[in-house]
């Protein structure tokens, strides 16, 4: 269970997330929306405690993440981050990127990282890629490669930052259809995107976020299809257009 | 009778192999103070990206070594430790001049190599649960040292050619070897020629290998 309580984020004086509380029960599958700049990716990065916060608290499975007592490198495990810029490490191939963190973070023998790093690469259908370098790969196949890395730590929570927005349209259903198989094995997934069909579609859960607030919270079909609130009223009409 | 006599006397073997002697200390030279260098600069570099007291503490030694002409700074070396008398060889202020110069150029690279490498694919290894030691070492020195190779081995050979400077300490390395040579025969473009060919001779298959290991560690 993630419990985010009262959390507020600025860079500067922009305070970009004023004050959110939300809890994400395991085996969820949430879906953040909203405009550009409304804080929804920040606080995800705030969830993984790649960036810090200036008020509340992010509690992972009873974990403080932002508490300096946690070890956040090993809570991080639990925590697969998945971004809108792929961020494949260029100079590894594919097996590689995703033996990588097992082999130096879990410590496990090379062979059985790479026999692993093997498997979910199999999983999101590069298994005739893994020895090519991203270069090599296309923007879908290298944003897969990057949900298997994720996936290789074998992670309770998977957070999902835009990560078809940098797509070309055509390759954004095969990642798609990736996250589809992920929510059919009971993980829990946060994910903030643009794409309102599939929030409809895969969401148990969506939250319309609006100027570093939720606006509105709800069942993923009753919030898209019949929202309560003005403002959600007017987001949906402006991007499903 | 007629006595032929001349300043000069006429090219002999042991010419040649004064000039090769002075040629094995350009290129141990090269090598003592382009390892040592090298070593510096990493240090150097990864310490003022890291450290905001570092960047402005070492800022000085840093602009005085790239500002100042190399030949004055042999010069400077070998007076400062007379002056404080511990006088040192001429081969001990060619090494250690050269290393703390080679270490600043290739701590400036260092520092452009590190800061090219995308904070992003820094972010992405933290949230794989990488520490700050994984990954500097598996994610940010892999990267940074592709990007400044191939401008360390053009200054690699410049520190091969700025060897001869030394030799205003005294020290005989391959081109004061060459004008002393000079200065007895008198075969001034046959000699430097000569010379020349050598300093080719030790610089290219640097940057030969430089090239194939460029394209071995490139992103294919």
């Amino acid at each position: 269970m993630i419990e985010i309580k009262g959390v507020r984020k600025s860079f500067g004086d922009n305070e970009v997330i004023k004050g959110i509380d939300l809890t994400i029960n395991k085996g969820e599958v949430f879906c953040l929306i909203g405009a550009s700049g409304s804080g929804k990716s920040t606080l995800l990065q705030c969830i993984n405690g790649l960036e810090s916060i200036q008020g509340g608290q992010i509690l992972v499975d009873g974990h403080d993440v932002h508490d300096k007592r946690t070890n956040i490198n090993e809570l991080r495990q639990k925590l697969g981050l998945v971004f809108q810029q792929y961020n494949a490490f260029p100079h590894l191939t594919a097996i590689d990127n995703v033996a990588l963190a097992p082999r130096i973070v879990k410590k496990m023998r090379r062979s059985d990282a790479l026999a692993l790093a093997r498997q979910h690469l199999e999983y999101v259908g590069l298994g005739d890629k893994m020895h090519l370098k991203p270069k090599s790969l296309s923007g879908g196949q290298q944003q897969r490669l990057a949900i298997a890395r994720a996936l290789a730590m074998q992670p309770t929570y998977m957070l999902f930052d835009e990560i078809t927005s940098a797509l070309d349209p055509e390759l954004v259903g095969e990642v798609l259809d990736t996250i589809r198989k992920l929510k059919e094995s009971g993980l829990t997934i946060i994910m903030v995107t643009h794409d309102i069909a599939f929030a409809r579609e895969s969401a148990d859960r969506v939250a319309f976020f609006d100027r570093g607030k939720i606006c509105e919270i709800g069942d993923a079909r009753q919030v898209i299809s019949q929202p309560r609130e003005e403002r959600t009223r007017q987001f949906l009409q402006r991007v499903l257009q | 009778m007629v006595i032929n006599i001349t300043p000069y006397s006429g090219l002999q073997w042991s010419d040649f192999w004064y000039v090769l002697d002075g040629a094995w200390r350009t290129v141990m030279l090269t090598i003592v103070s382009g390892a040592a260098g090298t070593l510096i600069g990493l240090v150097l570099g990864w310490a003022r990206e890291n450290s905001v007291i570092l960047r402005y503490g070492l800022a000085l030694y840093v602009d005085v070594t790239r500002s100042v002409p190399l030949i004055i700074q042999f010069i400077l070396v070998n007076s400062v430790f007379s002056i404080f008398g511990l006088p040192l060889t001429p081969l001990e202020v060619g090494l250690l001049t050269l290393s703390l110069y080679m270490g600043v150029q290739t701590s400036e690279l260092v520092r452009a190599g590190i800061r090219s490498v995308p904070e992003q694919l820094q972010k992405a290894a933290r949230s794989l649960g990488m520490n700050y030691w994984q990954v500097q070492t598996h994610i940010t020195a892999p990267l940074a040292i592709r990007t400044i190779f191939p401008s360390w081995i053009g200054t690699l050979i410049g520190l091969t050619k700025d060897t001869a400077l030394v030799s205003v300490v005294g020290y005989i390395e391959l081109l004061r070897a060459a004008q002393i040579v000079i200065n007895r025969s008198n075969e001034t473009l046959l000699i430097l020629i000569g010379v020349g060919v050598f300093y080719f001779i030790i610089c290219y298959p640097v940057s030969l290998y430089g090239r194939r290991l460029e394209r071995r560690l490139a992103h294919d």
